[in-house]
């Protein structure tokens, strides 16, 4: 066969491998190209974060308006700190916006959902979220109900 | 006593093995970089690459569409068909993207650099090279062992597009998922490095171990029609066990902590 | 002979595993000749040529070949004391991937940073040389082998080397061919004033070209001179080799027990 077909099947070919890595990072993982524009970030902390993960959505009546940017303990109150990306559109929350971790059905992927609050101020970057709600964890539920029974 | 002799010898015998094959790979990875190696690099890139595509694409699609057929059916009965997509994707990214890759990379692939450097070695165009003055690691050895450690990580993470692709279209097309959960249940999941990182050092480790093996026994093998047969079986199923044995190393060692 | 010596073995020891291959070869080998070196197939011809070309290293003994002892080259030293070496091997050893013009070429690509029309030039007037310019198209599989060796002794002279060997040139030629290759060696050889080694069974076609002659056997050197002085007054063994006779010093049985006694052996035990 000529060099020249083979030297464009081959640049085809490296391409189509780049594209594809391309393809896997936007696409499959979710990175965004252009992720810190139009976006702003609050905190909010929970006691209990169970199976909640880094890139996890935030939603807000199961719409997605953000994404979980990290996951971090704050050592001093034994408590998780989770920071919240949001959409620069969905810019006016209330101070008194709740945050709950929640399942996708039943053995699905941990997210967290906002309830918007009545409160006329809103929260602007790096604020912190009050009204939170951590993950529901099965063997302390379990816990729970057997001293209560237990009690009784 | 026989038998422990026996033992020895052999257990020499592989060392020995070993060891050539270790001095071909040194020697052949040292002289690449020139640039007037490089369209032979291109030429063995295309038959090595190029044309382990259709395969490798045909494969990745038919292999996306069966994992997402048996997720579908075994998580409906959970109601979680969303986590189909990062099932689906998760299994690809970390294992069978890049094993399935280098298992058919050492059939297709691995296979004809054998028979072909094997091929050249018996009708003495290996030793003729020599003659002329030109070390046939550089010319022939060099350019396998480079086009093989650059095509076989495109070829997995074409192979994990297309088979990504195949999933969602028997998931969404097919059986009627919701696009939206597919994808955003996946993209949760996935983590650049975590997943797409790690399956890629994955893969180039099956690169370099394939390419390696298929080179040497090509280079090593009996300059003979049946040596040239074994050599090219003793490539697939050495590598594919190299493969398999690598991968579970690779999967402890990078994801670790399974106590 | 008084010509100047271009090839010096001395001693020279090699064994392949238990076998002795060469068990104390000593020759010398005039330059601007033809030398053949005949003897009975499996008798380590090809190995000399491979020890002169470096390729395998002897247990012992020494090669100088233009007063530079091949033995003790580097690596790299070998590599550039080959570019002086053309080989025409026994399978031809084209390269398969590349056409006939591109195999003749090739030895100039790599070795010399000629420009293209030089080396379409050279390479055009090498293929005349063995009278295939017309086939410089053609692929390496659609040559005969009379052919392909042709193409092949258009490469190895492709760099105007200044020692040319010839491992079995005329086995499994037909008859036109081989008298075509007789004549092409005379005449490179009386052209290029180029050393020429012939390593051969031919026994006709070898000594119709040949200055020199050794018969090598049994791992060492029994006979050597000019063609006429070995075919009159050789001991037995050269004479049965030179004349073909299939009994003689080398028996024509492989050593074992009487006929009889083998077919009778279990009546008569």
């Amino acid at each position: 066969m000529q060099m020249r077909t083979i030297e464009i099947s081959v640049g085809v070919f490296v391409l189509a491998g780049i594209l594809a890595m391309v393809v896997l990072v936007v696409k499959v993982s979710g990175v965004s190209l252009q992720s810190d524009e139009g976006s702003y970030v609050i905190y909010a902390q929970f006691d209990d974060v169970a199976g909640l993960r880094k890139r996890a959505k935030v939603s807000m009546a199961g719409v997605t308006i953000g994404r979980v940017a990290g996951i971090s303990v704050d050592p001093a109150y034994g408590v998780a700190v989770v920071a919240l990306e949001i959409d620069k559109e969905i810019a006016e929350l209330p101070v008194d916006t709740g945050a709950r971790i929640l399942t996708e059905g039943l053995l699905g992927a941990r997210y967290i959902g906002l309830t918007p609050g009545a409160d006329g101020e809103i929260l602007l970057e790096g604020d912190f979220i009050e009204d939170t709600q951590g993950a529901l964890v099965l063997e302390n539920l379990i816990g729970d109900l057997v001293t209560r029974l237990g009690a009784s | 006593m026989r038998l422990i002799r026996h033992l020895g010898a052999r257990t020499l015998d592989r060392v020995a093995t070993l060891g050539r094959a270790s001095v071909v790979w040194a020697q052949a990875v040292w002289g690449l970089p020139k640039i007037g190696d490089i369209p032979l690099l291109v030429r063995q890139i295309y038959s090595i690459g190029v044309l382990s595509l259709v395969i490798i694409v045909l494969s990745g699609f038919s292999i996306g569409a069966v994992i997402a057929l048996q997720f579908y059916t075994q998580l409906a009965r959970f109601g979680a068909e969303d986590a189909v997509g990062l099932g689906l994707a998760l299994v690809l990214l970390r294992e069978l993207g890049p094993v399935v890759t280098a298992l058919l990379f050492a059939g297709r692939a691995g296979s004809a650099v054998t028979a072909e450097i094997g091929l050249m070695k018996s009708t003495e165009q290996l030793s003729s090279m020599e003659m002329m003055g030109v070390d046939p690691l550089h010319r022939i050895v060099a350019p396998r062992l480079w086009a093989g450690l650059i095509c076989l990580p495109l070829l997995t993470t074409i192979f994990n597009v297309v088979a990504i692709y195949g999933g969602a279209v028997v998931a969404i097309q097919w059986l009627g998922s919701d696009p939206g959960g597919f994808w955003s249940g996946m993209q949760d999941a996935v983590e650049v490095w975590d997943d797409i990182g790690k399956g890629t050092v994955k893969s180039v480790v099956f690169a370099l171990v394939v390419t390696w093996i298929a080179v040497f026994q090509g280079y090593d093998s009996e300059p003979t029609a049946e040596g040239i047969g074994r050599a090219t079986t003793q490539t697939v199923v050495i590598s594919s066990v190299m493969v398999l044995a690598l991968d579970f190393l690779l999967t402890l060692g990078m994801y670790g902590d399974f106590k | 002979m008084s010509d100047e010596t271009f090839i010096e073995i001395s001693d020279l020891h090699f064994s392949r595993g238990p076998r002795k291959i060469f068990d104390g070869v000593s020759m010398s080998i005039p330059r601007g000749r033809i030398t053949g070196i005949m003897g009975p197939s499996g008798t380590g011809k090809t190995t000399l040529l491979r020890i002169i070309g470096g390729q395998i290293r002897p247990d012992s003994g020494e090669v100088i070949v233009d007063g530079q002892d091949v033995c003790r080259m580097s690596r790299d030293e070998l590599f550039e004391f080959r570019k002086q070496i053309g080989m025409l091997f026994q399978s031809s050893a084209l390269f398969t991937d590349l056409s006939v013009f591109e195999n003749v070429a090739f030895p100039l690509r790599v070795h010399t940073r000629l420009p293209e029309e030089v080396i379409r030039d050279l390479v055009l007037m090498k293929l005349n040389a063995v009278g295939l310019r017309g086939a410089r198209d053609l692929q390496p599989s659609e040559l005969s082998g009379g052919m392909a060796r042709r193409v092949a002794l258009a490469r190895a002279i492709a760099l105007d080397p200044a020692l040319l060997m010839y491992d079995e040139p005329f086995t499994g030629q037909d008859p036109i061919a081989m008298g075509v290759l007789v004549s092409l060696i005379k005449n490179l050889n009386l052209a290029l004033k180029t050393t020429a080694l012939v390593v051969s069974h031919d026994i006709h076609e070898t000594t119709s070209i040949a200055d020199k002659l050794f018969v090598i056997a049994d791992g060492k050197v029994i006979g050597e001179g000019s063609p006429e002085s070995l075919r009159s007054n050789g001991s037995e063994r050269i004479r049965q080799f030179m004349h073909g006779s299939p009994d003689g010093p080398v028996p024509f049985h492989y050593p074992a027990d009487d006929l009889l006694y083998d077919v009778l052996g279990d009546s008569a035990g």
